[in-house]
């Protein structure tokens, strides 16, 4: 039986089936079936993720195949985006039990959340470029509720700022998959592909690839079009917030992107990569600038995603065999360690109901997981051994060196210098020192919360070994092979036929 | 006669009177309506991409050719796109006003300008 649809199926028919829970009166059983449901639907999705992991297959939906059909394609670029998707949702969803205590409608709470992941699913494995579109304002939709979920001003005006900024994304995106139908007359991937191949691109395509790029560097937050993301990402709810940057941004974001300008110039990379390259340059530079000054832990962490973001599109944007491996490896480090700085950050909200670090100080002593969670995950993202940080930023500072960019290396050596700066502030005055006077009665997060902390440390600790070569050979080795090569992903996506 | 580039450009001036009233104006009711105004230009863009000059409905009769049917209907795919399209625009569009009417109940305001809790 072919699998690839559940991954659809799974989010979409949980999140349904949640909406249809406020039948039950009981709010305690009601929010046990919501977060047991979720759980297990975000379980199945990870479980289902790894074991697809190194695998490629198609699915054709409704039995038609392309162009006439949509095909759903796992390949090696699909996959691991995939595993990590699910492995994020499903610990967001751990730490929402005890964190949404806050908040009220956990049931509904727990739909938007599902929808999400099926329109990321959704993105990742879709093979057809309108299809894709439409997954994306699936997540996108579902996000905008999300943002908005606490109704309080500080929500809604991010919510309503995320909102028109993602609106105006989304018609440039439309916009540049109409001039790409245009000129290919195919919204298939395949066909685009085997029109695009040969030849050099046209004018059509160059305009096609202005609007694509608008959009998606809008979805993806580089700069300069990062504005709405630090405050959409504080404002939401931390799990929702974790979910956002951990892997919204880059699913919707820098995945797409770089799917489709690989494709519109499958020709001739060089405009496509030279974009990226700069894009991503300016985006880790400035996003780690602007982190520096910020006292709002919440916003401090939305400033590194924008600036980490900038790694993944400069890696990418290397185009060569180990760029881009070294851009997913950073892709799925990157989700791990800014989800579990975020869940800290919700974990320190929930205790001493404040975003802002002059506020902390010391609370090591009294949320020790918290505490040592949060060190491991900040010298992960500033990129000290032994952490998974460090090996994506070596690979993709040895992949600028060999590409021969090495002002570009030595741009990225800076930024990871300022990001320790950045987190050294951050341990200082929320964790280490002196204890403050008012925080000496508050206790470490209840179970669920320290439970999936501590499982995205571990993550954080052991994931170097990706790099080991048999399983870097089955993870992250594939991406480059059907990025570079038109005629790997065509043979995948029409299952050895055409 | 081929009005066909005229159409594209007023597409075009449409998207960018969109853009305008997204960027500049501080009224939130108008942004809504800017960018209402966006997509639809975008929609009329992805029809006029499908048009062929004197082409009939996609509508195929019975008893006749497929062949001398997809010389002469104009591109059903686009027409398809289009409403997708709308369906998704509207859904944005009705969470977009529900935000904005709960905003107005915290400031009592549509205007983005006074509403200022968050910074750059």
């Amino acid at each position: 039986m072919n699998t690839l649809p559940l991954f659809i199926l799974i989010p979409v028919g949980a999140a349904f089936a949640l909406s249809t829970f406020d039948v039950l009166k009981n709010d305690k059983k009601r929010i046990l079936v919501a977060n047991i449901t979720a759980a297990l639907a975000c379980l199945s999705l990870t479980v289902l993720a790894i074991a697809h992991l190194g695998k490629t297959g198609v699915f054709e939906m409704g039995g038609r195949s392309i162009p006439i059909g949509i095909a759903l394609v796992l390949d090696g670029f699909s996959a691991p985006v995939l595993a990590v998707t699910g492995l994020v949702s499903l610990i967001c969803a751990v730490f929402s039990f005890s964190y949404m205590d806050m908040y009220s409608g956990r049931e509904k709470f727990f739909s938007l959340f599902l929808l999400m992941v099926a329109g990321m699913n959704g993105i990742v494995l879709t093979s057809d470029i309108f299809n894709l579109y439409v997954f994306m304002e699936l997540a996108a939709v579902s996000s905008f509720a999300l943002v908005a979920y606490g109704t309080m001003k500080e929500e809604l005006e991010a919510a309503f700022k995320y909102l028109v900024l993602s609106g105006v994304a989304t018609t440039f995106i439309l916009t540049g998959i109409a001039l790409t139908y245009g000129h290919t007359r195919n919204l298939s991937m395949v066909f685009i592909y085997n029109a695009l191949s040969s030849g050099s691109a046209g004018p059509g395509i160059y305009l096609a690839a202005g609007f694509l790029i608008v959009g998606f560097g809008i979805k993806a937050a580089l700069i300069p079009f990062h504005a709405w993301l630090p405050d959409a990402h504080p404002a939401a709810p931390a799990p929702v917030s974790a979910m956002l940057s951990g892997v919204l941004i880059k699913t919707a974001g820098i995945y797409a992107m770089v799917r489709i300008l690989f494709m519109l110039f499958a020709a001739d990379l060089a405009v496509a990569s030279m974009l990226l390259r700069t894009l991503g340059t300016v985006s880790l530079m400035v996003g780690v600038l602007l982190a520096l000054g910020q006292w709002d832990f919440k916003r401090l962490l939305a400033y590194h995603s924008v600036s980490q973001m900038g790694y993944i599109a400069l890696a990418f944007g290397v185009a060569t065999p180990l760029g881009i491996v070294a851009g997913l490896f950073h892709l799925l480090n990157h989700s791990v360690f800014k989800s579990l700085l975020f869940l800290n950050s919700g974990a320190l909200f929930y205790r001493t109901s404040t975003r802002d670090l002059r506020d902390m100080g010391g609370l090591n002593a009294v949320m020790p997981v918290t505490g040592y969670t949060s060190m491991v995950a900040s010298l992960s993202i500033a990129g000290m051994p032994p952490f998974n940080g460090f090996w994506s930023k070596l690979l993709i500072i040895i992949a600028a060196i060999q590409g021969g960019y090495l002002w570009l290396a030595l741009w990225a050596v800076l930024g990871s210098v300022l990001t320790l700066a950045s987190f050294a502030k951050v341990q200082r005055y929320a964790f280490l020192g002196e204890l403050k006077e008012g925080l000496k009665k508050i206790k470490e997060v209840p179970l669920p919360m320290t439970l999936s902390m501590v499982f995205l440390a571990v993550l954080c600790a052991v994931m170097g070994i990706l790099l080991i070569p048999g399983i870097r050979a089955v993870v992250l080795d594939g991406a480059a092979d059907v990025l570079l090569n038109p005629a790997a992903y065509i043979r995948i996506a029409t299952g050895g036929i055409l | 006669m081929n009005n066909m580039p005229l159409a594209y450009g007023l597409a075009m001036i449409l998207f960018a009177v969109g853009l305008y009233g997204v960027v500049c104006k501080k009224n939130a009711v108008k942004i809504i309506i800017s960018l209402l105004i966006m997509t639809n230009a975008v929609n009329l863009f992805i029809l006029l991409i499908g048009y062929r000059s004197g082409g009939i409905a996609p509508i195929m009769d019975k008893g006749q050719e497929a062949s001398e049917f997809a010389s002469m209907a104009v591109d059903p795919l686009a027409q398809a796109i289009v409403i997708t399209s709308i369906v998704i625009g509207l859904s944005i569009v009705a969470l977009m006003i529900a935000i904005a009417i709960r905003l107005y109940d915290r400031y009592k305001t549509f205007d983005t300008s006074k509403m200022k809790d968050l910074k750059g």
